[in-house]
């Protein structure tokens, strides 16, 4: 393999000192980064190993009734934790929905924010990608895109963004907490992930250095614990990628939807949050035709980008469906076959 | 070194006088899940380097330049092979000896055929550096448009399809069979490209010695490769001693030596060193085989009692652009059900990608989901139940040939599996039923077949002063249990009990077994097995018998059965005697024989060989968004005699397994401007996870077969997959009222389907 640097700094100031140079790039656990540096993808000259800085694998609890969840918790410590599924159960369900347990075992929070688009051809070194190689061109737009975007996309790229993680934490408002070069700042997650515009090459906000310390779940995001589901779409029951998901989150008083939130997986560079949706299921009563008239919201500015123009007829029945399980309750336990439309059944 | 079973296991399970038919484990289990099996990669001999195949991008063209020098300044970096500085081989890869010798990529040119070719190979003292040497190499190309796809080019029809069948057979009178006809269905199929995917990559450690080459290589068939290796080589294949005690799976993909193979080989003579070669994942989508994309036009017709007319099935193939192996896809309506008029013919479009290759079931896995998609189209256009529908058409003779089956209890494999799985409460109509949940419940079917195969082997039978025996065969244990039941046969053969038997197997030292492929492996060796145990039991006889001292005295040769270490008089059972005492009395430290397996022209002239199943399969459907879920399968199979048949239901399970995958997974996706494939890798290669397979029912049905060889045997490793696939397909459609004819099934039918 190529020969890089590796460094492993003590606390977070020398971390982003070493991050902040040119081909430096931040390590977690690495179960996208490293595939990518072995696909010739990604290849960085120093690789900064954050899995050892201190203080950011713990979960702690806020006055003011939120959440911080440090950046190196890993995904399966995160969903198991008996508490935080408790309060955030379309999150747990979420993220356990992803990958295989395995991989959930070794990916940090940061990991799976951080983690990059899963088209074909930014993995295939050899195919003309913007993102990877800004002005190359886009072989994706001309070639297989069934499971590209829908909404949001460019001619510059039309990938999607992967996680199941980011989906429900978009809808609950979480944010995330920034150090860098000139200190800290906290910036909403819907604003982490970009859409590409005239530059795919630029994913996130994120400055070089960055380092995301931390993630908070606002207090009032516990409010909707008793109305939340997460469902995936795939190609296999588990350890596959969505093809579109939806997060739905309600919060029901005297037979009403007080607040609902929504967002969207699998459709854009990044968790796509339904603020008009939301916005139209606010005060009604939760019935089938509102939550179809929410998904047509939802998807009215999609356009296929390819032969996906199926997405958005399945991306509206998921938000349906979505509204619908989140309306009939949170089950008891996570279900054992998470985010799928199975789950419901007894025993799967 | 040989390596070696003992079987001391557990006595309660075993049954004494008969080993066969025992449901031992895995005589190999516990040193596989204690990770002590040692697989070929595992070797690493003192002094050996690495070897990375530097592949290319384009499908097409030719390589251009190569920076050998910024590759060889890496450090670690000991050599380059190139087109320009590679060892002189005996024989031009690119030539046409026999069947089996493929065409393979050794250096030969700067031409490149196919994405993922080997062009280069770098030898480094570490993975590492011959990782990054590779990828220094950075190739430049002239590149021509790739053929990609079915529709790449003018078809033709190509000479043979499989090994050596017909591409067109015509059976009865076509166009009578339709005219005769009443109803008739018409559809097109496609299926995709797959990748054999063995969990274990194509792997090699090569040391040479002088002339003599030692490999460590996973093999499904050792001698083939010695004769290959040797050919390429210029070396006797004597000279060639391969070790593949364990292989972590084959499918068909090592039943050939590979280019790759060949490559390690040729950088360790090139550097003169031990030499380690392992194929990447994203490699062994190219040069190491694959299955052919298909697109099968079926017609059918049937007169008012639902009786088949003709079965008309054309396949168009694809194939390499420079090797001719074609899928016998069509084949699979060659003997399945009976109609007066059967045309299967085939036409071929060369592309740019590896040459196809045998994949576990091949011809019979993609002609298999047509046919039975077919079947079932036709069932319902005639409105008749489709398990009534074949048995209408149940195949009482081959009907392509006439020949009666050698034995064929199809009838009960489709009552046991109707019974099991509750098949006579399925609506004829699709869309009836629903669960509890409100979910989509679709029930189908289909008719599992393969023949029935001998190809040749051989075995050696060793009965010691101590009275305990050795079977040796040098046969190849793919994780399928062919060690386990080939020793269970060996006892029987010695007439020993399995405490009492070494079986010795997994390398080229020990005679040739034949090819581990077919799902003849048992059978082959298992006769060879059986016919050395006999021919060394007669020697012992005829030790025994003329001698005065013997209470055997006079029984004469066929006056003996051996039991438990002894010959028994037959006329008179008290009258007995132990190997180890007539060994003793003859003087003698050991006797041996050996035995050969082998096909019986004679009773593959008069009868058709084939073992049958039939699959059942409920899926549920989600009716909003299309997702997929197959909640059961139950498979009844008759497959001639079992030998262990906690091997057979695992083998079964497995190949039902993959019929799941290929109806609802499999598939590489390949850009079609490219021609590469844009899923090389186990995380969007789909096969199905455990939680895609449902609770799963295998049922084994009683066949005694006198005419198929010495022990009955018919083979498993390859009918699970046939009918499964089309049964789960069956199922969908049953669920949806959605025909879809394209696999696998894609979400997007289905949610276009359904509103
Ligand atoms: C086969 C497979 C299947 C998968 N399936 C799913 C799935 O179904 N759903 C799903 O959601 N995910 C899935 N994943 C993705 C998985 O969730 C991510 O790989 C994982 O979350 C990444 O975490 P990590 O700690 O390993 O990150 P790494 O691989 O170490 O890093 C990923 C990226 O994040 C950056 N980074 C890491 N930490 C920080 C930080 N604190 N601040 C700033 N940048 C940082 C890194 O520089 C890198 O660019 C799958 C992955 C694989 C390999
Ligand atoms: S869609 Fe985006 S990530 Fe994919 S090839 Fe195009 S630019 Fe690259």
């Amino acid at each position: 393999m190529m020969n890089f640097d590796y460094v492993r700094p003590a606390n977070v100031a020398d971390a982003i000192a070493a991050a902040s140079e040119k081909g430096a790039v931040y390590l977690a656990s690495g179960t996208n980064l490293l595939d990518l540096m072995k696909g010739g993808v990604s290849r960085p000259s120093r690789l900064v190993d954050v899995t050892r800085l201190p203080g950011l694998d713990r979960i702690e609890r806020l006055d003011d009734g939120g959440l911080r969840i440090g950046a190196l918790v890993r995904n399966a410590d995160l969903a198991h934790d008996a508490a935080f599924a408790r309060d955030y159960p379309a999150i747990a369900e979420a993220l356990l929905s992803g990958a295989s347990a395995q991989l959930r075992n070794a990916a940090t929070v940061g990991g799976n924010l951080m983690q990059r688009t899963r088209c074909g051809y930014f993995y295939d070194a050899a195919s003309a990608c913007n993102r990877r190689w800004p002005g190359a061109g886009c072989d994706a737009l001309e070639g297989e895109n069934r499971l590209h975007a829908v909404l949001g996309w460019s001619e510059g790229c039309i990938a999607t963004h992967p996680s199941d993680f980011c989906v429900p934490l978009v809808a609950l408002d979480a944010v995330v907490e920034i150090e860098g070069r000139s200190g800290r700042r906290e910036l909403p997650l819907e604003a982490l992930h970009r859409l590409p515009g005239d530059t795919p090459d630029r994913e996130t906000a994120l400055e070089p250095g960055d380092l995301i310390v931390a993630l908070r779940l606002p207090a009032e995001a516990q409010g909707f614990a008793a109305h939340a589901r997460y469902v995936k779409v795939r190609e296999r029951t588990s350890y596959a990628f969505a093809v579109v998901s939806a997060a739905a989150a309600l919060r029901i008083e005297d037979g009403k939807i007080r607040e609902a939130r929504l967002a969207l997986g699998g459709v854009a560079a990044k968790p796509w949050r339904a603020h008009a949706a939301e916005q139209l299921l606010a005060g009604t009563a939760p019935d089938a035709a509102v939550y179809r008239e929410a998904a047509r919201a939802t998807l009215a500015e999609a356009r296929p980008s390819g032969d996906n123009a199926f997405k958005i007829e399945l991306a509206q029945r998921i938000v349906v469906r979505a509204l619908t399980l989140a309306a009939a309750g949170t089950p008891a336990r996570i279900p054992a076959l998470p985010g799928s439309p199975f789950s419901s059944v007894a025993g799967a | 070194m040989t390596p070696e079973i003992n079987l001391t296991r557990d006595p309660a399970h075993l049954r004494h006088g008969s080993s066969i038919g025992q449901p031992l484990t895995r005589t190999d289990g516990v040193l596989k899940v204690t990770g002590k099996a040692r697989y070929a990669a595992d070797n690493h001999p003192p002094g050996m380097l690495y070897a990375v195949i530097a592949t290319s991008c384009i499908a097409r063209g030719r390589v251009k330049s190569l920076d050998v020098a910024a590759a060889k300044r890496h450090p670690g970096v000991v050599d380059v092979m190139t087109p320009a500085h590679k060892p002189e081989l005996a024989e031009d890869p690119d030539a046409k000896g026999n069947p089996f010798a493929f065409r393979m990529e050794l250096l030969q040119s700067d031409e490149v055929r196919y994405a993922n070719q080997a062009i280069a190979v770098v030898i480094a003292e570490t993975l590492e550096a011959a990782t990054e040497g590779a990828a220094l190499l950075s190739p430049r190309y002239q590149v021509e448009i790739a053929r990609v796809g079915l529709d790449a080019g003018e078809p033709y029809a190509p000479p043979v399809v499989g090994i050596g069948n017909p591409a067109e057979v015509v059976h009865g009178e076509i166009d009578a069979g339709f005219a005769a006809a009443s109803k008739l269905t018409d559809a097109t199929y496609e299926t995709p490209a797959q990748y054999h995917n063995a969990m274990e990559p194509h792997a090699i450690v090569a040391v040479w010695d002088g002339d003599k080459l030692f490999l460590d290589t996973p093999s499904q068939g050792m001698a083939i490769a010695q004769g290959r290796i040797g050919g390429l080589l210029g070396i006797p294949p004597g000279n060639i001693h391969i070790n593949s005690p364990f292989l972590g799976g084959g499918f068909g993909s090592k039943g050939l030596v590979s280019g790759p193979q060949m490559l390690g080989i040729m950088a360790a003579r090139l550097v003169g060193r031990p030499v380690n070669l392992v194929l990447r994942r994203s490699q062994m989508y190219g040069p190491v085989g694959h299955r052919a994309s298909t697109r099968q036009r079926l017609r059918l017709g049937a007169d008012d009692a639902g009786v088949l007319t003709v079965i008309d099935h054309h396949a168009r193939i694809t194939t390499s652009s420079f090797d001719d192996f074609y899928e016998p896809a069509a084949d699979a309506s060659h003997t399945l059900y009976a109609s007066p008029a059967i045309r299967t013919a085939h036409e071929a479009v060369r592309v740019d990608t590896g040459t196809p290759l045998f994949m576990r079931a091949p011809g019979e896995a993609t002609g298999s989901i047509a046919l039975e998609s077919a079947i079932d189209e036709m069932a319902f256009a005639c409105g008749i139940d489709p398990l009534d529908f074949r048995l209408r058409n149940y195949a009482e003779v081959e009907p392509t040939t006439g020949k009666p089956f050698s034995s064929k209890a199809l009838r009960q494999c489709y009552a046991r599996g109707a019974e099991r799985f509750g098949w006579a409460r399925r609506p004829l109509a699709p869309r009836q039923m629903r669960d509890e949940n409100g979910f989509l419940v679709g029930w189908g079917m289909g008719t599992a077949t393969f023949p029935a195969l001998m190809f040749q082997g051989n075995a050696r039978a060793v009965i010691r002063a101590d009275g305990s025996g050795v079977m040796e065969s040098g046969a190849h244990d793919m994780g399928q249990g062919a060690w386990t039941a080939l020793t269970q046969i060996s006892a029987d053969a010695l007439g020993l009990d399995l405490g009492e038997i070494t079986f010795r197997s997994g390398t080229s030292d020990l005679p040739d077994a034949g090819i581990a492929g077919g799902s003849a492996h048992t059978a082959t060796v298992g006769a060879a097995i059986h016919n050395a145990g006999a021919a060394v039991i007669a020697r012992l006889a005829e030790l025994a018998t003329p001698d005065e001292r013997s209470p055997l005295f006079g029984a004469g040769n066929a006056g003996v059965v051996a039991r438990q270490g002894r010959l028994h008089r037959r006329d008179d059972e008290t009258r007995s005697e132990s190997y180890a005492e007539i060994l003793a009395r003859a003087g003698l430290a050991e006797i041996d024989a050996s035995g050969t397996g082998a096909a019986d022209p004679a009773a593959q002239s008069h009868y058709a060989m084939h073992a049958h199943g039939a699959v059942f399969a409920e899926v549920k459907v989600d009716p909003e968004l299309g997702q997929i879920r197959a909640t059961r399968l139950v498979g009844a199979f008759a497959a001639g005699r079992i030998i262990n048949p906690r091997l057979v239901q695992s083998q079964l399970f497995g190949g039902m397994i993959w019929g799941l995958s290929f109806a609802l997974h499999e598939e590489a996706v390949m850009d079609h401007r490219s021609g590469r494939i844009l899923n090389a890798n186990l995380a969007e290669y789909h096969v199905p996870v455990n939680a895609d397979v449902p609770p799963m029912d295998v049922i084994t049905v009683d066949e005694h077969d006198p005419h198929v060889n010495a022990l009955g045997i018919k083979g498993v490793g390859e009918i699970g997959i046939t009918g499964s696939a089309g049964a789960v397909a069956n199922a969908v459609w049953h669920a949806t009222g959605i025909r879809v004819r394209r696999f696998p099934i894609r979400i997007e039918e289905l949610v276009t389907g359904l509103s």
